[in-house]
């Protein structure tokens, strides 16, 4: 790396460990894991970024109601047909998580794009949701 | 007196080989059990999948968000370097943030290649935040069939 302009960031990496959805929620064979996420909130809108690597922009399934709102991510698979795995040190599978909001979203302009396996959801608050600064007359 | 025989010590790729099987053998033992799998956390990011086909040897890595060019991939003689950086957010000033739980920040790790490999033949690909180094077997390293001729 060498460019010097930009401040770089110092933080050591440490691989994460990958959360694997357990229970009786799942319909699919293989692994499930629920994607590390970044969620923040601006007076305008929520932004979800979730890292799902492997999921094409196609294989995503975003799904709002009542207030539920879930993410799918579903992957091919990761080796090709020919290929013997000789070490693993993470599983691959589909990505599932869930999240309550609390905020009322114009469910009609939510935006969603997918670049280098991360998932960017913007969910824009509805107008009534937005505050509103409320301007004291003087008598 | 006890007298063990040592068996003729095999080759190290060979011996790696040995190693291979038994994690493949105790792996498919977990999957029977239950399900478990026999992923082991290196402690060092990121995580590689290695896998082999008949041409190449295949180095895999999960890199969301990193960019392509943040991305460094170097081969020197037998070993292979993954390097690169993520960045954090850059809307991080003027929002509220209610999870924040990506990783950010740089990382480097070398992987000792156990095939000799045609250095200069290698390719890194990066798709949907999956990295792919395919490393071409060297001919030597290749499985060859043998005809057996029939005798004169």
């Amino acid at each position: 790396m060498s460019n010097k302009g930009k401040e770089e960031p110092t933080k050591e990496m440490t691989p994460p460990q990958k959360h694997e959805l357990t229970g009786a929620e799942t319909t699919r064979p293989g692994h499930v894991f629920t994607p590390a996420v970044d969620i923040f909130e601006t007076e305008a809108a929520i932004t979800v970024l979730a890292d799902m690597p492997g999921v094409k922009a196609g294989g995503v399934t975003i799904d709002l109601r009542e207030n539920v709102l879930s993410l799918d991510g579903t992957v091919g698979a990761s080796e090709g047909e020919k290929e013997q795995v000789l070490v693993r040190e993470y599983d691959t599978g589909s990505f599932h998580r869930e999240f309550r909001l609390s905020n009322l979203i114009d469910q009609a302009k939510i935006d969603a794009t997918m670049e280098d396996g991360v998932l960017r959801l913007t969910l824009p608050k509805a107008e009534s949701a937005r505050p509103r600064k409320i301007e004291v007359r003087t008598a | 007196m006890l007298i063990r025989r040592l068996p003729s010590l095999p080759d190290w790729t060979a011996s790696f080989r040995d190693l291979y099987d038994v994690r493949r053998e105790m792996e498919r033992i977990f999957d029977t059990l239950g399900g478990m799998s026999a992923v082991r956390n290196p402690g060092v990011f990121p995580a590689t999948n290695v896998s082999e086909s008949d041409e190449s040897l295949l180095v895999r890595a999960e890199l969301p968000g990193v960019r392509p060019d943040d991305l460094e991939v170097t081969v020197e003689g037998n070993t292979l370097t993954l390097a690169g950086k993520r960045e954090t957010l850059t809307e991080s000033e003027g929002v509220s943030f209610h999870r924040r739980e990506r990783e950010w920040g740089t990382f480097r790790r070398s992987l000792t290649i156990p095939v000799r490999v045609e250095a200069d033949k290698v390719e890194a690909r990066f798709a949907d935040g999956i990295l792919t180094v395919e490393l071409p077997k060297a001919a030597a390293a290749r499985p060859k069939q043998i005809t057996v001729q029939a005798g004169a």
